[in-house]
């Protein structure tokens, strides 16, 4: 069938689209030029250098924030793949069961309700918690972290699972392969591109995450976004360009990887 | 052959396997986040601590300064004018916000839609890309182009248009630009995924029947990809009216909306019931939409993400 170019068009609808895509990367584009800034302020562009990345790089609470982002969005993105990886294999390739509907509620839960609500409920929740044990650890932004993160997780875990038939783990089983070694050596290597892909948005959404983590964090827990936040209110230097820069870089290569593993489907 | 029984039991004994295998999960939401919504719901109507946190003392207090102020003096009450016309204003802002971004996003999307299967993977990354890089560095880089001495008033002042920069930073305009910018890709991707499964032939019977390019649009191609557009609505709607860093940073400290609003409660106002009961007003705001969604859509919209 050949499908004629000109039908498809609709007036307008393709310099709406350039100027939409132009609009989305122009702002990127002038944020990250700026990193390279070698003047003191962002008014004017005086030349290239690198000192702004090297003044990120010094800066001790730009590094040890980095650290405790990476390190909270590491052990939840963890918790969250596993735990999302076996709801999945509960809730697919299943007739409807009493709960199941109950389960896809609960589980996309943290994805129905604004950020803010979310946060402002594990704030109150979480300033009880301090009072009776009086543990004031990276514990709570791990936990709201791992919450946020098990949908994220489920989602392309359960995309995954719904494309796959279990005629392969039911030839395992005649073959009188135990349950776990069917999970084992026929359903996780199928599964895993989607697992990858799970883990790798939970990573994400917990490396960016901004407000819950501005409402549970104590004194001294600033994450990057956080210790971000707080310096764009006050006095913005290409300091923030630079680790602005460095910090969609990282995205970016996420994003591609993502992409690229959820392409080759079975 | 199983008898019927055995295969009984057997299914009882899977769907326990799968509550198993499950509970992680379930408890997991159900600690840090489903729960403690539930203690939201208790905090909004008991009495402010004197240095935040509550009494547990039973008040409708919280829920009255909602909409209503009592006067110090004379324990009157009139509408907290304050209030409502954030309310008014978060509500307006998010409803304009998905307007702009459905029409520059349908556009969009169909753009993508309609390319050939080799560029259109990357058009569709190039919208992936902003949709998962952090909100807060987009904010800012929004910041950085509307900023007195940012490049829109650089270059109109190169140009001679203005002598003098243009004020556009901390007003609604600028909330408006920001989440229009930081939302686009939440409605660009569930309305493409509705127009990829679009049966292009229908499009082409339509022409052949002498249909013009307009009727061809909102006979053919707007019903088909209604569910797609009502999905992406919803999907910029409810965080745009619970959004917090964008107007926050865009908006300075005067141009508030509902997200700030809250905050304020639980920093300086030292209010949490109060808090609590804005933030379970906002809750019910957006689930009426997401009803409004499960209504008109159902689940046969629901493939995005």
């Amino acid at each position: 069938m050949a499908r004629r170019f000109s039908v498809q068009r609709q007036r307008g609808f393709t310099t709406i689209a350039i100027t939409c895509f132009f609009a989305l990367y122009l702002p990127i584009v002038v944020l990250v030029f700026y990193a390279f800034n070698s003047a003191d302020s962002l008014s004017s562009f005086q030349g290239v250098s690198l000192r702004w990345f090297a003044r990120a790089f010094e800066n001790q609470q730009v590094v040890d924030a980095s650290l405790r982002s990476l390190q909270i969005a590491a052990v939840a993105a963890t918790v969250a793949t596993v735990a999302a990886t076996m709801a999945a294999l509960a809730t697919t390739r299943t007739e409807p069961y009493r709960g199941l509907t109950l389960k896809y509620a609960f589980i996309n839960q943290p994805l129905m309700v604004p950020e803010i609500v979310t946060a402002v409920a594990l704030l109150i929740f979480f300033a009880r918690i301090k009072i009776w044990t009086g543990y004031t650890g990276l514990g709570y932004l791990i936990a709201a972290h791992t919450a946020f993160c098990v949908p994220f997780a489920y989602l392309p875990i359960r995309a995954r699972l719904e494309n796959m038939d279990s005629t392969l783990e039911k030839a395992a089983a005649d073959l009188y392969a135990t349950p776990w070694k069917a999970f084992r050596y026929v359903t996780l290597p199928l599964l895993w591109p989607g697992i990858l892909a799970g883990f790798m948005l939970a990573f994400v959404i917990s490396l960016d995450d901004v407000v819950i983590t501005e409402f549970v964090k104590s004194a001294g827990q600033d994450t990057l976004p956080t210790y971000m936040l707080g310096q764009i209110r006050r006095t913005i230097t290409p300091e923030m360009n630079a680790i602005s820069a460095l910090f969609l870089l990282m995205s970016i290569c996420v994003v591609i990887v993502f992409f690229v593993v959820n392409r080759k489907r079975v | 052959m199983t008898q019927p029984g055995a295969n009984e039991a057997e299914r009882s004994r899977d769907i326990r396997k799968r509550w198993l295998l499950s509970l992680p999960a379930l408890l997991i939401v159900l600690a840090a986040a489903t729960g403690p919504l539930l203690i939201v719901v208790l905090y909004s109507f008991l009495s402010p601590g004197p240095y935040g946190d509550v009494q547990w003392q039973p008040s409708m207090d919280g829920w009255i300064g909602v909409f209503l102020e009592r006067d110090m003096f004379t324990e009157t009450l009139s509408i907290a004018d304050a209030h409502v016309s954030i309310l008014i204003r978060s509500v307006m802002l998010s409803l304009v916000t998905t307007v702009v971004t459905l029409l520059f996003g349908f556009p969009t999307a169909y753009f993508i839609a309609t390319r050939p299967e080799r560029t259109r993977e990357l058009w569709l990354l190039l919208i992936t890309i902003p949709f998962w890089t952090n909100l807060l560095i987009r904010t800012f880089a929004v910041l950085q182009i509307i900023r007195n001495d940012g490049l829109i008033n650089g270059v109109l002042m190169k140009l001679g248009l203005i002598t003098r920069p243009i004020q556009m930073l901390f007003t609604d305009g600028a909330i408006l630009t920001g989440m229009v910018y930081v939302y686009l890709p939440l409605m660009v991707l569930p309305v493409y995924a509705n127009l990829e499964k679009l049966d292009f032939r229908l499009v082409e019977a339509a022409y052949d029947l002498y249909a013009t390019p307009f009727r061809v649009l909102t006979r053919i191609i707007i019903p088909l990809a209604k569910p797609g557009l009502i999905a992406g609505s919803i999907l910029v709607f409810i965080p745009a009216l619970g959004a917090y860093v964008t107007p926050s940073i865009l908006g300075g400290g005067k141009n508030l909306m509902l997200g700030n609003l809250i905050e304020l409660q639980f920093g300086q106002g030292r209010n949490w019931p109060l808090g609590s009961a804005l933030s379970i007003t906002l809750m019910l705001i957006v689930t009426a939409a997401l009803l409004f969604y499960v209504r008109n859509v159902g689940s046969q919209g629901s493939r995005h993400g």
